[in-house]
């Protein structure tokens, strides 16, 4: 059996994103990348189902061909293969055709029992590739899930977050699993031999052709939405901040919220 | 169109599946009947891949067929969510700048009473689909339902709340519809009769519009508190249109064993709140944090917290607002004590007016605040209660 796990590279949210003014286009040189840390979670779960269950794991992610780094540090965290899905035809993908792209490499690789993947990726944050990809893959979905209760070879027992609480789901599998961290979860960096192992292990490049992937369907040609425009938010007046007296601050606070109207 | 081919054995799987019960198996082999809805489920069912679904390409549809604004309506214990009313509001908006009707779309059990007040907030029409299998939200049940409802009343336009629930059931159906969706619109409006979607990317860093053009219906979803209902008006009737389902148990690949509630039965989840008092490391102990909620009480608001404090056991995580929490945009955030990392900025940038407490002027909470109190929060905070006492009590 193999769990897959889909992964993305993202931009570290630490470093401030830029527009260049010319093309109204992100500025991507210059800034680091990190694996998303919802799809480290994800990876990092799938490989306690493995420690139980057995099994092979594939990390499996779309994107340009520096995403190299991203597969390989999941090669070192524990994955056994990794697939790389690089294409200029990819480019401009949005939820619906990378996660119809991923579909077509997941069908590829065949025998699949779970597939993992992060809730969401840090830099869209739209949540919507994991339940599409469910959806081109035929299979069920959980979303939002913190913890993997007990798993076997027929179904899956999974808590996931609910607007109120909690809810607890049995899935069979097949099953595609969104997984959600715990407040608690710190994503880790492998320890160096394992790094150098990493480049040992199995990896895989596909390209459009390779997947025989219908090209009409990728990249922006197969997108049914259309970024238009993009631009920086609006700017928020500076706020006002009290550093004096916190009496008088707190009565100038208030008297502005009631000016305001939020107070009722 | 759905077509059987010669593989099919006739086993019935897909007839349980149905949620139409549009299939019959004759002669050994399954039939589709007159009331399918293209909704898909039997092509999943199936284990011999022995029904096909033929779809068009990918390539602009006639979209003139496509009209009126749909709102999926979300319901919790007792009645509607609050979000749904705030879509109505938007949808309505948006389908008189169409000319076109304002519909709710209601799946539940002995759900028909709030038929009255979802038409009070907007909707013209509402699609009503009742069976106690209904009752709970399921992915595969609730997708084959509103997929073929979709398929065949072809809306121009269907907004989904930003919930756990609708961001689990929208992406599907935006695969199975083969269309697009947009997340978490903080802006929804026409422009040359097409749906113009502004969200932002990048953690609140930049801004997108976004639209559908050569597919229909155009979805989105949108968070609690960001559109506005309008005031009811209780004088309006709505249409409904009872809609006949079957959904059946068996087929279902994925059940909810049970339910634990962490929220208390009164409480609001903070994405609902208008008003949200949060507080961080920099409250000091869990009994400090009893503070927090004095302030949240007498604005009426709920209680927030910071991934730290919530790592510290101070608050449940039902409470955490950012990143690996809940995003939150409510009218008043009150921040104590929280610095203001960009996980938790995340979370909380888009509420309307930020107030930060705080003892460190150089806390980047302070970037995003419209309001900020530097000093000791053991001293602003009761004295902030008691301004906000005084006002109440002046009414």
């Amino acid at each position: 059996m193999t769990h897959i796990v889909c992964v993305k590279q993202v931009p570290d949210p630490e470093t401030k994103v830029k527009i260049n003014p010319d093309t109204n286009t992100l500025v991507r040189e210059g800034v680091p990348s990190i694996l998303n840390p919802f799809d480290q979670f994800a990876l990092e779960e799938c490989i306690r189902v493995k420690n139980k269950i057995g099994g092979k794991i594939t990390a499996v992610s779309m994107g340009p061909l520096q995403a190299r780094t991203t597969l390989l540090k999941c090669l070192a965290l524990g994955a056994d293969e990794a697939v790389l899905l690089s294409d200029n035809l990819f480019a401009g993908s949005d939820t619906f055709t990378t996660s119809y792209i991923l579909s077509v490499a997941i069908k590829k690789i065949k025998d699949f029992d779970i597939v993992f993947c992060g809730q969401q990726a840090i830099d869209g944050d739209t949540g919507q590739v994991g339940p599409e990809l469910a959806h081109h893959l035929g299979i069920s979905q959980v979303t939002y899930v913190e913890e993997i209760i007990s798993i076997d070879e027929r179904k899956s027992v999974v808590k996931s977050i609910s607007d109120e609480g909690y809810k607890i789901v049995e899935a069979k599998l097949p099953v595609l699993l969104a997984m959600f961290p715990p407040s608690s979860f710190k994503p880790s960096n492998p320890p160096l031999r394992n790094i150098l192992q990493a480049k040992q292990k199995k990896f895989i490049n596909w390209d459009a052709k390779k997947l025989g992937i219908d090209e009409t369907r990728c990249g922006l040609a197969g997108s049914p939405t259309r970024v238009i425009r993009i631009y920086p938010p609006p700017l928020k007046k500076k706020g006002i901040i009290f550093k004096e007296e916190p009496e008088v601050a707190c009565k100038k606070v208030v008297e502005e919220l009631l000016g305001k109207g939020v107070l009722k | 169109m759905i077509e059987i081919t010669s593989d099919c054995t006739g086993c019935g799987r897909c007839v349980k599946w149905c949620p139409f019960g549009a299939i019959e198996v004759v002669e050994g082999k399954a039939q589709i009947q007159v009331n399918c809805t293209l909704c898909g489920s039997c092509v999943q069912a199936c284990e011999l891949g022995a029904i096909k679904m033929k779809k068009e390409p990918l390539k602009p549809k006639d979209l003139s067929e496509y009209k009126d604004v749909w709102v999926f309506v979300e319901r919790k214990d007792r009645g509607i969510r609050e979000v749904t009313f705030e879509l109505l509001g938007k949808a309505r908006e948006l389908a008189q700048k169409l000319g076109e009707k304002t519909c709710a779309v209601l799946l539940g059990e002995n759900v028909e009473p709030f038929c009255k007040e979802l038409a009070a907030y907007g909707a013209d029409k509402i699609y009503l689909a009742e069976h106690p299998h209904l009752h709970e939200y399921n992915t595969d049940v609730y997708t084959s339902i509103i997929g073929g409802l979709i398929s065949k009343y072809k809306p121009s336009i269907v907004l989904y709340p930003a919930t756990k629930t609708g961001r689990d059931l929208a992406p599907r159906l935006a695969a199975l519809l083969e269309t697009g969706l947009t997340a978490d619109c903080t802006g929804l409006d026409i422009k040359d009769r097409q749906l113009l979607q502004s969200r932002p990317a990048f953690g609140g860093n930049i801004m997108a519009d976004i639209l559908c053009p050569a597919r229909r219906p155009q979805m989105a979803t949108v968070r609690p508190n960001v559109m506005k209902k309008t005031s009811p008006d209780h004088e309006r009737k709505p249409v409904v249109i009872n809609i006949p389902v079957q959904p059946k148990l068996e087929g279902i690949r994925a059940v909810v064993k049970e339910s634990l509630r962490t929220l208390k039965e009164e409480e609001k989840s903070i994405e609902e709140a208008n008003i949200i008092v949060s507080g961080g490391r920099g409250i000091g102990s869990k009994d400090n944090f009893q503070l927090v909620e004095n302030l949240a009480k007498v604005v009426g608001g709920a209680v927030g917290a910071s991934r730290a404090a919530v790592e510290l056991g101070w608050k449940p995580k039902s409470c955490q607002v950012g990143q690996s929490g809940k995003t939150v945009s409510p009218e008043l955030y009150i921040a104590i004590g929280i610095s203001g990392a960009i996980q938790h900025l995340v979370g909380m940038r888009e509420s309307k007016i930020i107030v930060a407490i705080n003892k460190d002027p150089e806390a980047p909470i302070f970037n995003v605040a419209d309001y900020g109190i530097v000093g000791d929060l053991h001293k602003v905070v009761p004295m902030l209660i008691e301004e906000f006492q005084k006002v109440k009590n002046r009414k």
